[in-house]
């Protein structure tokens, strides 16, 4: 009976064979860490060996990332730039992900949230003279209006037709990209150049840096504000997901969309509102962007891609806020010491080892493996 | 001329001694079975009769326990469907294997070694035609599957299994899917494939099909034959009924006398539709008191599970209305339902009635968390919420080891004591149980019983949806019978335990005699 209920593998070689049972019994609590772990450590030696294929010492080429990451109050702080818009997009995805919306589209979300709350500034909605106490909360909603809108699209495409949100989400980035373009180009183009103005300073959200007359080591550390939104977010969002009524049915329809009809829930409406949400993070996170770091909108900072990143991210921390936040801040630092050792391939490369594992390890928690020797019984 | 082959050929097929186990249970129980050529053979019984697993042993789909397979007087051993269509025997299964986005000519040749490299469709398509027109299987050989109608699918399958050359062709419960005018072309087709010396085996429960189409039946219950090869001529639907509903001694339950009053339920005049949009319920009316279980007896299929939607607003009415306690709910939001004290166990535990990734206490919670003091605002009290589950677990004996455990880990009747805890705790004056006990164990079906009529001496109405006669006359104070979404009448059971004559009505309500008919033909 056994062969026709268990997936069964491996090599029946002569004294013994491999066999996968489902676990019946949940593992304890320190087993999933343990297995991430490991599957992390296999990666390591997996990319150590590509590096020493390409002619590189991989020890070298690993003290040289953490380094460069970690190795010092200014690159520690360049790491957390890094991780902000990650840590943004990364949230955004969780919470789609989390009643299986596969939202594809933070990065266009982003870069509507990047444009709404520019468009603060450029229109300008609000004169240069505005202090920033108004001015950042009213370019906070603003980015997050314009990627809720970004959100609500697909959203409701998606509740009222059944369209299908992989598509529609990847179509709309590209037409964000477009529209964003658009404005730089033309209308808000810096005589001729392909960006805008630069904001005012009472429009920058607050830097390190920035007391640096006070604490002289803040010096050149360029980490802002944002972050710290991003940990606040983060915190909302595991607020909201596990101990809220609204959560409780997010993770609900997510997990059996037929028991939460059962238990009377409105799944269209909710695929909408999740679908804001989830665009408003994104959105929150292009904002961040550009009142942190560029200071005005212009294409390849803020199209770079964190969209794409936040879906790895958001998957690799299983959709947990918590887990996302210390995620990010490793991506953030591959990313940035990726750039060190080599503008393009391995560090890409490595990420890449680390997914596949650590997706692939995740078998080992529905699964146990038990090796049975040729004529024991089971 | 049936008979003439009889005595000078072999049957085309015989099955004998067929033992076939699954974990607990005798699904074939030493059965007997043979086909003659150019017969239509029916196969009765009802739902896990084990019908469907002696024809799943004769395609090779599944390999007995013990028992012998002859075919054309040669033992063979069908260790694969390959096998069995190549000793000529294909099935027509009750869920069609086509792919919807190929035409029936490529469904056709799906999976055969022919073309071997180059398509040349169209002279395919000329010799499939061909074939149906001998037959009188009607389908145009370019068309898409998905074009087609559920009956022209039917006709792809048939056409399949003949152009593997099929002598011997199984039906398993062919008309399940079709509406009248297509059975009865199903029916020529098959006296036209009969006329031409193929023989056909047709599994069915519905007695008055079977008596219009077969020649012999076989009737099966709980695994053993009870009626071998019966000509159809001469035997009376009352006797078949008997042979295939039985009288099994009724394991009684301790109940006290019902206290019915008033109507808590009441559905009037309900039609509805399946998920295919074929009409499921047709003008259905029956009502429940406070304080009484009313059973709904069936054959599976039969409309079940979608008054059981219709009643808890997961399935709109297409006619008619349901109301709870005086008030609307059909056609409704479920939440409304809910909320006026409907409680539903559903059929399905796993899919529709439990969230199987998220622990007990978020499966108990399922239908209070919008009210305090699971919730204040828009938060959740997560101790108020596993305090709940915990004292639910005590309450209703839930063995797990923790109310943090996801439920996919539970055992079935666990499971079913999770969703009857959560059910029964919001003391509902309402609810609906569709096959509570399904798959469970002894132990855990006696469980159930007792938390049903607990419920019925907290004075709340209980419709129990189920397919075990037994599990009915036990529990149930009234019964109704639906057959083909209508009510075939409506029986009083006492205390006791309900006559011969009672359960022989009831068997032939759930084969499609109404209960006036019989009636009148009793005083005739």
């Amino acid at each position: 009976m056994t062969e026709t209920t268990t997936p069964q593998t491996g090599p029946q070689a002569g004294s013994f064979r491999i066999k996968l049972e489902p676990r019946l019994q949940e593992p304890p609590r320190w087993y999933p860490v343990a297995v991430s772990l490991g599957a992390i450590f296999i990666a390591l030696i997996l990319g150590g060996i590509v590096i020493a294929f390409a002619g590189g010492d991989p020890f070298l080429s690993y003290a040289h990332i953490a380094r460069a990451s970690f190795g010092n109050l200014g690159v520690i702080s360049d790491t957390l730039v890094k991780a902000t818009p990650i840590l943004m997009t990364a949230l955004a995805c969780s919470i789609a992900f989390r009643m299986k919306l596969w939202n594809i589209g933070a990065e266009g979300q982003f870069i509507m949230g990047a444009f709404g709350a520019s468009a603060v500034v450029l229109a300008p909605l609000l004169s240069a003279e505005t202090p920033a106490w108004i001015f950042i909360p009213v370019m906070m909603v603003a980015g997050m209006l314009a990627g809720a809108l970004w959100g609500f699209i697909p959203g409701y495409l998606k509740a009222k037709f059944n369209v299908n949100e992989i598509i529609s989400t990847l179509m709309l980035n590209y037409i964000s990209i477009s529209w964003m373009n658009f404005w730089i180009f033309g209308v808000w183009s810096e005589g001729g150049f392909q960006m805008s103005p630069r904001f005012p300073r009472t429009a920058w959200l607050p830097r390190l840096l920035d007391y640096a007359e006070t604490f002289p080591i803040l010096r050149g550390l360029t980490t802002h504000a944002g972050l710290l939104i991003g940990i606040a977010a983060a915190f909302v969002l595991w607020l909201l997901i596990y101990r809220s009524r609204w959560g409780y049915e997010i993770r609900l329809i997510g997990d059996n969309p037929s028991a939460a009809r059962y238990a009377g829930i409105d799944i269209s409406r909710n695929t909408i509102l999740v679908m804001m949400v989830s665009g408003a993070l994104a959105g929150l996170g292009g904002m961040s962007e550009i009142t942190g770091v560029v200071h005005r909108l212009q294409t390849s900072p803020v199209a770079a891609g964190y969209g794409f990143t936040g879906i790895i991210v958001a998957w690799l921390a299983k959709l947990h806020p918590g887990v996302i936040v210390v995620v990010s801040v490793l991506f953030g630092a591959l990313i940035l010491a990726g750039r060190e050792i080599q503008p393009s391939g391995v560090p890409k490369m490595i990420q890449g080892i680390i997914l596949v594992c650590l997706i692939a390890s995740d078998f080992l928690l529905r699964y146990r493996i038990r090796i049975i020797r040729a004529g024991s019984e089971e | 001329m049936a008979t003439s082959n009889q005595t000078t050929l072999p049957p085309v097929v015989t099955m004998s001694g067929i033992v076939k186990r699954f974990p607990g249970v005798l699904a074939n129980d030493h059965v007997d079975f043979d086909l003659m050529r150019g017969e239509i053979h029916a196969l009765l019984g009802e739902n896990g009769a084990g019908k469907s697993t002696l024809m799943n042993v004769l395609a090779g789909l599944y390999r007995p326990d013990a028992g012998v397979i002859q075919v054309n007087g040669k033992t063979v051993n069908l260790s694969s469907p390959r096998d069995a269509i190549k000793a000529g025997i294909g099935m027509v299964h009750q869920h069609f294997m086509l792919v919807p986005s190929q035409t029936v000519t490529e469904n056709v040749l799906l999976g055969l070694d022919e073309p071997r490299f180059l398509m040349r469709l169209s002279e395919y398509d000329d010799k499939i035609a061909e074939l149906g027109k001998q037959y009188g299987l009607d389908v145009d050989p370019r068309a898409k599957v998905w074009q087609l109608s559920v009956g022209e699918q039917q006709r792809v399958e048939l056409l399949k299994m003949l152009y593997r050359g099929a002598q011997v062709l199984i039906m398993d419960e062919p008309t399940a899917v079709l509406a009248p005018q297509e059975i009865d072309d199903l029916f020529e087709t098959l006296r036209s494939m009969t006329a031409q010396g193929k023989s056909i085996i047709f599994i069915s429960h519905k007695l008055n099909e079977v008596a219009a189409i077969a020649d012999r039946i076989t009737v099966l219950r709980r695994g053993k034959v009870t009626a071998n090869g019966l000509p159809a001529k001469g035997v009376t639907t009352q006797e078949l009924a008997r042979q295939m509903v039985g009288r099994e001694v009724v394991f009684r339950v301790e109940k006290k006398p019902a206290k019915p009053g008033e109507v808590v339920l009441d559905v009037r005049d309900v039609y509805a539709e399946n998920d295919k949009g074929l009409p499921a319920l047709r003008g259905l009316s029956l009502n429940v008191r406070a304080g009484e279980i009313v059973g709904v007896a069936g054959v599976a299929g039969n409309g079940q599970r979608e008054l059981s939607q219709v009643i808890c607003g997961l399935r709109n009415a297409t006619q008619g209305e349901v109301a709870l306690t005086g008030e609307l709910v059909s056609n409704r939001p479920t939440l409304y339902g809910i909320q006026r004290g409907m409680a539903y166990v559903p059929e399905d535990r796993t899919h529709v009635g439990s969230s199987p990734n998220l622990s007990v206490t978020d499966n108990v919670i399922m239908k209070k968390y919008r009210k305090p003091p699971i919730s204040h605002g828009g938060l959740l009290d997560m101790n108020e919420a596993g305090r709940f589950a915990k004292e639910l677990k005590e309450a209703y004996d839930i063995i797990v080891p923790s109310v943090d455990t996801p439920v996919r880990l539970l055992s079935g009747g666990n499971l079913q004591r999770v969703i009857l805890a959560r059910e029964i705790s919001g003391e509902p004056a309402f609810m609906v149980a569709v096959q509570p006990t399904r798959g469970l164990d002894v132990g855990a079906i006696e469980g159930v019983h007792r938390l049903l009529l607990v419920q019925r001496e907290a004075g709340s109405g209980v419709l129990l949806i189920s397919e075990e006669l037994e599990e009915l006359f036990s529990l149930s104070d009234r019964l109704y019978v639906i057959y083909e979404g209508r009510i075939m009448g409506e029986i009083q059971l006492g205390m006791e335990e309900p006559s011969d004559e009672i359960v022989e009505k009831i068997g032939l309500m759930m084969t499609g005699t109404p209960l006036d008919k019989i009636e009148k033909e009793a005083a005739a």
